[in-house]
C-alpha cells in the first residue's frame, strides 16, 4: 500500500491555510446602519408618515409615563370631587372635569394605556397563529390542508366581528381581557388570508424549488425561505390594524363590554359623557378626539410603512 | 466503457389546464413532454435543445422532482427516482442538483450568500466546518470570500449564477441539470460561466444535462445532443456528427437558422432552409408527425402516422418518415 503521509501532510497544510484565511477574514461591516438610513429617507419623504410616527410616539410616551405626566394621576380610578364636578375646560383642568369632578386630561392619558394594551395584546395573540396558518395553507396550496385552513378562515370571516365580540363579552364577564380575547378570535383570519396569498405565489419561486431540490425540510422552507419575504406586508398590516383594534376596543367599552368603570377606557368615557351632551360637551368630545388621534396616528404610520416597503421592492 | 448515469424511458408529463363539457367533464391537457427517452452517460454533457415550449424545461423539472411524471420512468444509476409515493430520499437529492435559468429568482432575496450556501452543507455534510466550506465553494466559482455577507441583489447577474452553481456543488453531486444557465446573462459573462462549468466538470467528474435553445453553444459544450420538438425528441446524435450530418428536417432548419458572420461559416452550414411558422400550441398537437405543418419535405404519410425512432447510423437516431424502415 502506498504511503499516504506526504499527501495528507499537504492536505493538512491546505486545510490550515484555508482555516487561517477564514479566521483572518475581516468581516465587512454590516450594512445595517446604511440600510436603516435609506429606509428612513424613503419613509420620511411623505410628511404625513412623520406626523403619524410622532403621534404614535407621543401616545406611547403619554401612556407609559401616565402617572408622571398626568396632572392628577389619582383621578384615574374611583375618585370623587363634587366641588369641581362638570367644570368646562379652564386653566386648572385643561380639558375640563367629568360629572364626579375627575380631570378629563389625566383620564385620557390613562385611557391610552388600555387602548394600547388592547392593540398590542390582540396583535400579539393574532399575528403568530394567523401568519403560521397562512404560510402552511399557502405552501400546501391545492391539498386538503389548504382546503381545511382556508374554509375555516372563510367561516370566521363570515361572522360579523362586532357581533361576535359582543356575544363573547356578554357570555363571559365583560372586562378588558375578554374583549381582547373576543377581538383576537375574529381577527386572525385576515392575517391568514394575507399571508396565504403571498405564500402561494412565493412557493413557485425558484429559490423554493432549489431548497426542495437540496432537501430542506418544510419548516425551513416555510419559515426561512417564504416568511422573510412576507415580513413587509405583515408589518404594514399590523400598524394599520393597531388603529382598527383600538377602535373596536373603544366600541366595546362604549357599550359597556370592555374596560369597566371606574377605569378610564376611552370608549367608556365617551359613553359616560354622552348623557350630558350637548351642554357638557367636553366630557365625551375630548375622549372621542383622543380615539381619533390614536387611530389616525397608526393609520398614517401604516401608510408610511407601506410606501417605504413598496419603494424597497424597486 | 462508460456507464449510464441517468436513463429516461418514455417519459410523459401532461398538465391539466381545464375541463371541457358540462356533464361529461373531459380534462384538457397540455402534453408538455410526450414520450421522451434518452440516456446520459457518466461524465458526459448531454445537450437538450428545443424552441421555447418544446418541453425541455419540463424534462429538467421532472428529473429534479418538482413534478411527478404522468407516465414513464427516470432512473439514476439504476435506481428509480419515483419509487412509490414517497418523497425522494436525501441521498438521491444529494446526487442530483439543478442550476436554474434566472439566478435572480433562484436565490432568495432575503437571505445572504452565506445562508444560501450553508443550507446544503447543513443538510448533507453535517460534520464539516461550514465557514471554511463556504469560502472554498466561493473560491471554486471564482468569487471573493467576503461575498458571503452580501445579499443576491447586490450581485451582478453572472455573479448570482456563480453562487447558484456553488450552491449546486455544495452537496457534492455527481449529476447537475443546467436549465439554460446562461440565457439570462450577457454574452461576455456567458463565456465565463461556460468555461467555469467545463472546468468544474473535469475537476469533479460531473455529468451534465445541459438544456438550452442555443445551438452554437451546444457545439462547444455537449458531447451528445438531442433535439426536442413539441414534447418529443426528433433526433439524437454525437455533437460533432450532429452538426456535420443532420438528418431531421427540423434539425436542418435549426442549423441553417444559426446566425453567422463570415462566408466560411456560411459554407459550413447545411443548405438554407427557410424556417416557417411557429411551434404549435401543445394543447392541440397536430396529428401524425407533429412537425408536418412546418416541414419542407412533407409527405402524405406525415399528417397521419407519427414516425418512430430509427437508428440511421451508429449512435445517431432520427424520428422521421424520410428515414423509414430500411
Amino acid at each position: 500500500m502506498p504511503s499516504l503521509t506526504p499527501e495528507s501532510d499537504w492536505l493538512q497544510e491546505e486545510v490550515n491555510n484555508v482555516t487561517a484565511q477564514a479566521n483572518s477574514l475581516t468581516l465587512p461591516k454590516s450594512k445595517t446602519m446604511e440600510n436603516i438610513g435609506r429606509s428612513w429617507y424613503k419613509f420620511s419623504r411623505n410628511p404625513m408618515s412623520i406626523v403619524g410616527l410622532c403621534t404614535v410616539l407621543l401616545v406611547v410616551f403619554l401612556a407609559v409615563f401616565a402617572p408622571l405626566v398626568a396632572p392628577y394621576p389619582e383621578h384615574a380610578g374611583a375618585f370623587v370631587d363634587f366641588a369641581n364636578a362638570s367644570r368646562p375646560p379652564c386653566g386648572r383642568y385643561l380639558l375640563g372635569t367629568d360629572v364626579v369632578g375627575r380631570d378629563i386630561l389625566s383620564r385620557i392619558f390613562f385611557g391610552f394605556r388600555f387602548s394600547l394594551t388592547m392593540g398590542v395584546v390582540v396583535l400579539a395573540l393574532v399575528v403568530p397563529p394567523g401568519v403560521t396558518l397562512g404560510l402552511i395553507a399557502g405552501y400546501n396550496q391545492g391539498t386538503w390542508l389548504d382546503t381545511i385552513i382556508m374554509r375555516l378562515t372563510d367561516i370566521f370571516l363570515a361572522v360579523p366581528p362586532l357581533v361576535l365580540a359582543l356575544a363573547i363579552c356578554s357570555v363571559l364577564t365583560p372586562n378588558l381581557f375578554n374583549a381582547m380575547l373576543a377581538v383576537s378570535l375574529m381577527w386572525w383570519p385576515w392575517y391568514t388570508r394575507l399571508v396565504y396569498g403571498l405564500a402561494s405565489t412565493l412557493r413557485n419561486e425558484f429559490f423554493v424549488s432549489s431548497a426542495e431540490a437540496i432537501g430542506a425540510g418544510k419548516a425551513h422552507i416555510i419559515f426561512r425561505e417564504i416568511l422573510p419575504n412576507c415580513i413587509s406586508p405583515i408589518f404594514t398590516k399590523m400598524s394599520l390594524d393597531m388603529g382598527w383594534v383600538i377602535l373596536i376596543g373603544s366600541a366595546l367599552s362604549f357599550v359597556g363590554l370592555g374596560v369597566q368603570p371606574p377605569k378610564p377606557g376611552l370608549g367608556t368615557m365617551v359613553a359616560d359623557g354622552a348623557k350630558y351632551l350637548p351642554d357638557q360637551w367636553w366630557i365625551s368630545v375630548f375622549p372621542a378626539l383622543a380615539i381619533v388621534v390614536v387611530v389616525l396616528g397608526f393609520n398614517l404610520l401604516g401608510d408610511g410603512l407601506r410606501d417605504m416597503f413598496a419603494a424597497e421592492e424597486v | 466503457m462508460t456507464t449510464d448515469i441517468l436513463t429516461v424511458t418514455n417519459l410523459k408529463k401532461y398538465f391539466v389546464i381545464g375541463h371541457s363539457g358540462i356533464l361529461k367533464r373531459k380534462p384538457i391537457t397540455v402534453k408538455a413532454v410526450d414520450g421522451v427517452s434518452f440516456t446520459v452517460k457518466e461524465g458526459e454533457t448531454f445537450g437538450l435543445v428545443g424552441e421555447s415550449g418544446s418541453g425541455k424545461s419540463t424534462v429538467a423539472y421532472t428529473t429534479i422532482g418538482m413534478y411527478r411524471p404522468t407516465a414513464g420512468n427516470i432512473s439514476f444509476r439504476g435506481q428509480n427516482l419515483f419509487e412509490g409515493n414517497r418523497t425522494r430520499p436525501l441521498a438521491l437529492k444529494k446526487e442530483i442538483q439543478i442550476v436554474f435559468q434566472d439566478p435572480g429568482s433562484s436565490l432568495n432575496p432575503r437571505r445572504n450568500i452565506r445562508q444560501i450556501l450553508e443550507l446544503p452543507l447543513r443538510i448533507h455534510r453535517p460534520g464539516d466546518n461550514r465557514l471554511e466550506e463556504i469560502v472554498r465553494l466561493l473560491e471554486m466559482v471564482e468569487l471573493p470570500p467576503d461575498y458571503m455577507h452580501k445579499y443576491p441583489q447586490m450581485l451582478g447577474g453572472g455573479e448570482k449564477q456563480m453562487v447558484a452553481i456553488a450552491r449546486a456543488l455544495a452537496t457534492e453531486p455527481s449529476f447537475i441539470i443546467l436549465d439554460e444557465p446562461t440565457s439570462a446573462l450577457d454574452v461576455s459573462i456567458q463565456a465565463k460561466i461556460i468555461n467555469l462549468l467545463i472546468r468544474l466538470q473535469d475537476e469533479f467528474h460531473l455529468s451534465y444535462l445541459f438544456i438550452t435553445h442555443d445551438l452554437s453553444l451546444m457545439r462547444n459544450v455537449a458531447s451528445r445532443v438531442a433535439i426536442m420538438y413539441l414534447g418529443k425528441i426528433c433526433e439524437v446524435a454525437e455533437a460533432a456528427e450532429f452538426f456535420r450530418n443532420p438528418y431531421h428536417p427540423y434539425t436542418q432548419m435549426l442549423l441553417s437558422a444559426i446566425p453567422v458572420v463570415s462566408e466560411e461559416e456560411e459554407k459550413l452550414k447545411p443548405k438554407k432552409i427557410i424556417s416557417t411558422g411557429e411551434i404549435p400550441s401543445p394543447v392541440n398537437i397536430p396529428s401524425g408527425c407533429s412537425f408536418h405543418l412546418r416541414c419542407p419535405k412533407k409527405m402524405d404519410i406525415c399528417s397521419e402516422v407519427d414516425p418512430v425512432m430509427v437508428e440511421v447510423e451508429e449512435g445517431h437516431t432520427v424520428r422521421c418518415h424520410l428515414y423509414g424502415q430500411p
